[in-house]
C-alpha cells in the first residue's frame, strides 16, 4: 500500500509540473464559472416571478461531463510515457508489484481531478447563499460521490489503456474514442431494440449517474457499476503492464 | 550471490540467449564482455527481475528470480544501459521517491550520502534534464547504490563519461565490488582489465570463455613477446639478446627494434635488460607486446565471423 501512496504522490505532484494539467483545470473550470453564472442569472430573472430556486446538479453534470473529454489528457502520458522514455525499467525493477504501480499511477492522477472537484465545492455554496432555507447538502454529496466515482472509472479505464501503447497520443485517441462510445453510444439503440436494451442502457456510463446519483438517489447497482470499470481498468492496466515484461 | 543454471531467451523466434550458466561470488566484481546484441543486457534484465527468463534458472542473492522476483528487487541494484531519469524531476526528488519505493529509513541523509559518493552533491537541487550524459550516468549509479544492495548490476557503467570520471567512477566500483558482487557489463576491454576479477565472455548469447583476465592471456598465448629498442645503431642487437637463456624467437624489424618471446611465467626481461646494457646499447624501450584483451575478444568470438 505504501507503494501505491509513493507513485501517487510523485505523480499527483508531476502533474503540477506539467502545463498540460493547467491546460485541463482551465478547461473545466472555465466552462463551469460561465455556466454558473448564466444559471444564477436566469434563475434569478425567474425567481422574480416565482420560478425556481437554482440547482447545482447541472454544474456537476457539466465536470463529469468534460471530463469524458479532458480525462483522457490526465491519464494518457501515465504509462505510456514510462514504456517510452525507459523509467519503466527502473520501476520494474524496483520492489513493487505491477499492480501497485498501475495503481498508484491512476491514484495520483484521481487526486488531481479530487483537487480540481474540491474547487468546483464554491458554487453550491454561493447557491446556498442565496436560497432560503438553504440547499440539501445530502444531495450535493451524493452528486460529489456520483461525480468522484464516474471520474475514478474513467481514469481507471484511462491508465489501463495508457499501459498498453508506448505512444499517448494513441493512449490519448483510444481512451476518448472508448468513452465517447460508453457515454453517448452504447445506450442509442436501446430505444429500436425489442430485447437487450436493458443491458446495454446499463452498461452506459451516463445512466448511472445523471438519472441517480446527482439526483439525490444512490443505487447500489450503479455504485457496483463504477467499482467494476475501476476495477477493469486496473486489471488490464497490470496486465498490459505484466505483458510488457514477457515481451 | 549470483547463480545461473541453463538460462535462455527467445524473443519470439530469436534466441537471445542460450543456455548460460555462470556463477559470481560475493566481494567480486565480474565483467560482462561481448558485442553489440551478444545477450548481456538481456541477462541482466533477467537478474534484476525485469523480464522472466524463457527456460533455465537464475538466484540471485538466495532468491529465484521469477519465483522470489521483489526479494530479489530489493537486494539489487541496477543500472539500466539507456540510464533512464525523469528529466522533468530534481535530482534530491528523484533519488528520494526511488529510496521511498525502495523504503529506505532516512532516506534524505542516504541522498545526501549517495550524491556525494558520486560527487553532485551540489546538483542536488537541479534539473535532471539540465544535467550533461555523465552527470546524468552517475545519477543512474547513484539510484543503483541507494539502498545499499547486496548485488550490483551495472550496463555499461562508464559510457558516456569523461577520462577523470570514469577513474573515479571505476575506483568507486571497486570500492563496493570489495564487500558486495558487482556484475558489469562493458564493451571497453581495458576496463574489463582494470577492474573485473573476471571476465565472462559472451558472444551470440553464449559464454565463449569465462576466466580471470590473466589467465584468459595466459591460456591463449602460451609465450609472452617482448619488443626491445635502443638509442642509435643496432646491428648486433639480436644476437646480443639471443644468449640470454630462456628467449626466443629472436626477430628484428624494419625500424631497428628486436621482438623475442618468453615462455609465460619465466619472465626474462631483467636479464635480457642487463644483457642489453652490458653490450653497450642505451636501452629506451623493453615493453610486453602480450596480447591484449582486445586480441582475446577477437580471437574468440571472431572465429564465428570470419564464417560468414
Amino acid at each position: 500500500m505504501r507503494n501505491i501512496w509513493t507513485i501517487a504522490k510523485r505523480e499527483y505532484d508531476n502533474y503540477f509540473n506539467s502545463p498540460l494539467a493547467y491546460v485541463v483545470a482551465f478547461s473545466i473550470l472555465l466552462p463551469m464559472g460561465i455556466y454558473f453564472s448564466l444559471i444564477m442569472f436566469v434563475s434569478s430573472q425567474q425567481a422574480m416571478m416565482g420560478g425556481p430556486a437554482p440547482e447545482s446538479a447541472p454544474i456537476n453534470w457539466l465536470f463529469v461531463f468534460l471530463m469524458i473529454f479532458l480525462s483522457p489528457a490526465l491519464t494518457m502520458r501515465l504509462l505510456s510515457d514510462e514504456a517510452r522514455m525507459g523509467t519503466l525499467e527502473l520501476l520494474l525493477t524496483a520492489p513493487i508489484r505491477d499492480f501497485e504501480l498501475v495503481a498508484g499511477k491512476w491514484l495520483g492522477a484521481l487526486m488531481f481531478v479530487l483537487a480540481l472537484a474540491s474547487l468546483t465545492l464554491v458554487f453550491p455554496l454561493i447557491i446556498n447563499n442565496f436560497v432560503s432555507p438553504g440547499i440539501d447538502w445530502m444531495v450535493i454529496l451524493s452528486s460529489y460521490i456520483g461525480m468522484i466515482l464516474v471520474c475514478a472509472a474513467l481514469l481507471s479505464i484511462g491508465t489501463g489503456i495508457s499501459a498498453i501503447f508506448t505512444n499517448q497520443f494513441a493512449a490519448f485517441f483510444v481512451t476518448l474514442g472508448l468513452f465517447f462510445f460508453l457515454w453517448f453510444m452504447v445506450s442509442l439503440p436501446a430505444n429500436y431494440l425489442q430485447q437487450g436494451g436493458d443491458v446495454l442502457n446499463y452498461l452506459s456510463l451516463s445512466t448511472h449517474f445523471s438519472q441517480s446519483m446527482n439526483n439525490g438517489t444512490i443505487n447500489l447497482g450503479d455504485v457496483v457499476y463504477y467499482l467494476s470499470l475501476i476495477a477493469l481498468g486496473l486489471f488490464a492496466g497490470t496486465t498490459a503492464v505484466e505483458i510488457r515484461r514477457w515481451r | 550471490m549470483i547463480k545461473v543454471s541453463g538460462l535462455t531467451k527467445d524473443y519470439g523466434a530469436r534466441r537471445a540467449i542460450s543456455n548460460l550458466s555462470f556463477d559470481a561470488q560475493q566481494g567480486e566484481i565480474v565483467g560482462f564482455l561481448g558485442p553489440n546484441g551478444a545477450g548481456k543486457t538481456t541477462t541482466m534484465r533477467i537478474l534484476t527481475g525485469y523480464m522472466p527468463p524463457t527456460d533455465g534458472e537464475a538466484i540471485v542473492a538466495g532468491y529465484d528470480v521469477v519465483e522470489e522476483s521483489l526479494e530479489v528487487r530489493k537486494r539489487v541494484g541496477y543500472l539500466p544501459e539507456t540510464v533512464p531519469l525523469y528529466t522533468d524531476m530534481v535530482v534530491f526528488d528523484y533519488l528520494k521517491f526511488m529510496g521511498e519505493l525502495r523504503k529506505i529509513p532516512n532516506v534524505d541523509a542516504r541522498v545526501d550520502e549517495v550524491l556525494d559518493m558520486v560527487g553532485l552533491i551540489d546538483r542536488a537541487d537541479g534539473f535532471i534534464g539540465n544535467l550533461s550524459k555523465g552527470m546524468r550516468q552517475r545519477i543512474g549509479l547513484a539510484q543503483a547504490l541507494l539502498h545499499r544492495p547486496e548485488v550490483l548490476i551495472l550496463d555499461e557503467p562508464t559510457i558516456g563519461l569523461d577520462p577523470g570520471q570514469v577513474v573515479e567512477v571505476r575506483e568507486l566500483i571497486r570500492e563496493i565490488g570489495k564487500e558486495r558482487t558487482v556484475l558489469l557489463s562493458t564493451h571497453l576491454l581495458n576496463e574489463a582489465q582494470n577492474i573485473c576479477d573476471r571476465v565472462l565472455i559472451i558472444n551470440k548469447g553464449k559464454i565463449v570463455a569465462e576466466d580471470t583476465t590473466e589467465n584468459l592471456q595466459a591460456r591463449l598465448i602460451g609465450a609472452e613477446r617482448v619488443i626491445i629498442r635502443v638509442r642509435g645503431e643496432a646491428d648486433d642487437l639480436a644476437s646480443a639478446i639471443k644468449q640470454v637463456k630462456g628467449v626466443q624467437g629472436v626477430e628484428t624489424k624494419q625500424d631497428g627494434s628486436v621482438e623475442f618471446e618468453f615462455a609465460s611465467g619465466k619472465d626474462v626481461r631483467p636479464e635480457v635488460a642487463k644483457q642489453v646494457i652490458n653490450s653497450g646499447y642505451d636501452l629506451i624501450e623493453l615493453r610486453p607486446l602480450g596480447m591484449s584483451l582486445e586480441e582475446i575478444f577477437l580471437e574468440l568470438t571472431g572465429s564465428d565471423n570470419k564464417k560468414k
